[in-house]
């Protein structure tokens, strides 16, 4: 089932995926309502989007550690856009784990990143969504979230909690005829990876086809590439002894 | 797509950058003067090393392909200069625009369209992409930010144009596109029997075509070299439905590293031939899309990978044009007599119009571009007696194809490169500025 999208909120849209994605919609001359921490960036993405045909972008400055702009964005975007459609929300950080070993504080700052805000806004749009009766709200999570690993058990414990969050939202939301979507990324080339070593690093490009296929199929979780949801399946079923001792 | 920025298309020569910078905003591009030479690769479908940096800093712009204004109405575009032709064209074709200049592949990025100035089939009709490029930023590594145009920091603006990257960072580029009604070519090729021939049908075509171009076959000779199909086209003028069709994705990829055999001088003398031969009538009509027509090539994706490891070495030289053809017979002569194969070698006139650009490399006369495989020494030996021919005709070589040619032969073909020195960005250098500087010691 294929519903019309002609509104959305993008919450990180200066992020590589979120640009990506926004192009895609772009094309169908979609109203764009943006919130990102750089103004410059932002104005950089919303000449592009307009450039591309979509058919207005309003936009939003905020740190989404933040959690009194949340109230804000939403009340706002509602002004702008009236009617939304979809609510992407893409923002995060990925840390050095090697530092937030030693740094409590970097690590709940990622949380908040990643994670607090993320429910936050997610539970603010829900509601708007419930009494819309409509739309579908979505949220980039991660592979990452599926097992903590050495190497980004910080980042991938973030993860964890906003997809635990909308696996619960989902079943809340589906018989009010809102979709809520899990995006569960493998390692992408983005700016965020780009000094990060990792294997099978995806196009953004793929990526974000991908969602945009997922959203108006109004599909509950996607991995993208798709492989990654058999590569997971294993990782998943590795005992917790021998997972431990994987140099991941 | 985790671009590789240690070779060109060419595959040779390979050269490793100290490190690689991953450009997301081209606000946010720190140029700042530095001890390691930088350099911009864009998407490194330039031949040689012009896009190489080997122990520099390269900056990535891949990211930074970004639309900035479109008036669909004007068809006056500003965009990031990481954007590709590719993208470009899925942006613009809908709305019945075209890039006025287009090289045989849409995977380069505006920058790289400007910093080598390239040209197309029409060269006779609109000159390079330079003639057509309004204004574009270039950061240079005093910290400035130069906007730069036919009027406002022309000097800047001329050497950029054709500048190989060595003038700065190009931010952004403005363009003005060309309207087109359809999607759609009305091609003719014409199977010719001699070089001569390729001449003559070149010269009638380019009075009534817009995008005119020869394939002939290097390995024929005496009398029947040269021989080959002169193909010409235009736009269909009427307007039709097919604007708005989607741009296809490479039909194939080639997926490894070719053994080095499979496009060595035999399995080429037969493809050459068989080429040839599948035009049965004279004159042959078809009405084509122009990806098609344009490029070709691109329908195979990655397709150097067929050159084996070695790589592959791509030749373009243009000689001026006085009626006779004997210059090209000397150079095929040579080629051939060096056991050089190439793919059909390309063959084109260029028209008089003039480039901004300071070492632009187009120049009146007739062109000619081969793609061999890396046979290694007798090759090169071969290319540098082909140097001295062009040089004796007041020809020159084409830089973005380049990966061998001597310094000084490099200046002698480029006289007017005494008024692009002062220009260069005294951060910015490539591999191959450094090796046409080599055997130039004192001069540049």
């Amino acid at each position: 089932m294929k519903v019309e999208t002609k509104t959305a909120v993008i919450i990180g849209a200066t992020s590589a995926i979120a640009q990506s994605v926004a192009r895609l919609l772009a094309e169908r001359g979609i109203r764009f309502f943006l919130v990102a921490r750089n103004e410059v960036h932002m104005r950089s993405v919303s000449a592009d989007l307009l450039s591309r045909g979509a058919s207005g972008a309003s936009l939003f400055v905020a740190d989404l550690r933040m959690r009194d702009v949340h109230a804000d964005i939403v009340a706002r975007s509602i002004a702008e856009l009236g009617k939304i459609d979809l609510v992407f929300i893409a923002h995060g950080t990925l840390p050095d784990q090697l530092l937030l070993d030693h740094d409590i504080d970097a690590t709940l700052d990622c949380f908040m990143t990643n994670a607090v805000s993320v429910i936050s806004l997610s539970h603010r749009y829900a509601s708007v969504l419930e009494e819309q009766g409509s739309g579908s709200i979505v949220c980039l999570s991660s592979v990452a979230g599926e097992r903590g690993r050495r190497s980004n058990y910080t980042y991938g414990a973030s993860k964890s909690a906003i997809t635990a969050f909308y696996s619960g939202l989902r079943s809340r939301l589906a018989p009010l005829g809102v979709n809520v979507l899990t995006v569960k990324p493998g390692p992408v080339d983005t700016p965020m990876t780009t000094n990060v070593a990792m294997p099978m690093k995806a196009a953004v490009g793929v990526v974000s086809a991908d969602i945009v296929r997922a959203i108006d199929k109004r599909a509950s979780v996607v991995y993208t590439p798709g492989v990654w949801r058999l590569i997971m399946a294993v990782v998943r079923a590795i005992p917790e002894g021998i997972f431990m001792k994987i140099k991941s | 797509m985790s671009l590789n920025t240690t070779t060109s298309w060419g595959r040779y020569p390979s050269a490793t950058p100290h490190n690689v910078v991953d450009l997301a905003w081209p606000s946010d591009a720190g140029v700042t003067p530095s001890n390691s030479p930088m350099l911009v690769y864009g998407l490194g479908r330039s031949y040689g090393d012009v896009c190489l940096n080997d122990g520099g800093t390269v900056f990535r712009t891949d990211r930074c392909d970004r639309m900035i204004a479109f008036d669909r109405s004007s068809g006056l575009l500003r965009a990031e200069s990481g954007l590709s032709i590719a993208d470009l064209l899925g942006l613009v074709v809908p709305h019945g625009w075209f890039v006025p200049v287009t090289p045989g592949t849409k995977h380069v990025t505006l920058g790289g369209a400007v910093a080598n100035d390239v040209h197309g089939k029409n060269h006779h009709r609109v000159g390079t992409f330079g003639c057509h490029v309004t204004a574009f930023e270039l950061i240079r590594s005093d910290g400035t930010r130069n906007l730069c145009s036919r009027t406002e920091n022309r000097e800047l603006f001329s050497a950029t144009i054709g500048g190989l990257g060595l003038t700065g960072l190009i931010t952004w580029v403005e363009i003005q596109l060309m309207p087109i009604s359809s999607r759609t070519i009305h091609e003719e090729s014409i199977k010719v029997s001699s070089l001569a021939e390729v001449v003559r049908v070149t010269e009638e075509s380019d009075k009534d075509w817009d995008y005119t171009v020869s394939w002939i076959d290097v390995l024929a000779t005496g009398p029947r070299m040269g021989k080959g199909l002169v193909l010409r086209g235009r736009f269909q003028r009427e307007a039709d439905s097919t604007l708005s069709t989607h741009v296809a994705k490479p039909l194939l990829n080639v997926p490894i590293e070719a053994p080095s055999w499979l496009l060595s001088r035999p399995t080429i003398k037969v493809f050459n031939t068989l080429w040839y031969l599948k035009q049965i009538r004279r004159r042959q009509q078809r009405s084509i899309d122009l990806e098609k027509f344009f490029y070709p090539l691109d329908a195979v994706g990655r397709w150097n990978l067929l050159y084996g490891k070695r790589g592959m070495l791509q030749y373009q030289c243009v000689v001026p044009f006085n009626g006779g053809v004997e210059v090209l017979r000397d150079i095929l002569t040579v080629m051939q007599g060096g056991g050089v194969s190439s793919f059909l070698a390309v063959v084109k006139k260029f028209g008089d119009m003039r480039s901004p650009g300071i070492l632009s490399f187009p120049r009146p006369g007739l062109t000619l571009t081969l793609d061999m495989p890396n046979t290694g020494r007798r090759l090169f030996d071969a290319l540098d007696v082909c140097d001295d021919l062009v040089v004796q005709a007041g020809g020159r070589v084409y830089a973005a194809k380049d990966a061998r040619i001597k310094g000084r032969v490099f200046r002698a073909m480029y006289p007017e490169i005494n008024g692009f020195l002062p220009y260069i960005d005294p951060s910015f250098s490539s591999s191959f500025w450094r090796r046409i500087q080599s055997d130039t010691q004192g001069l540049m």
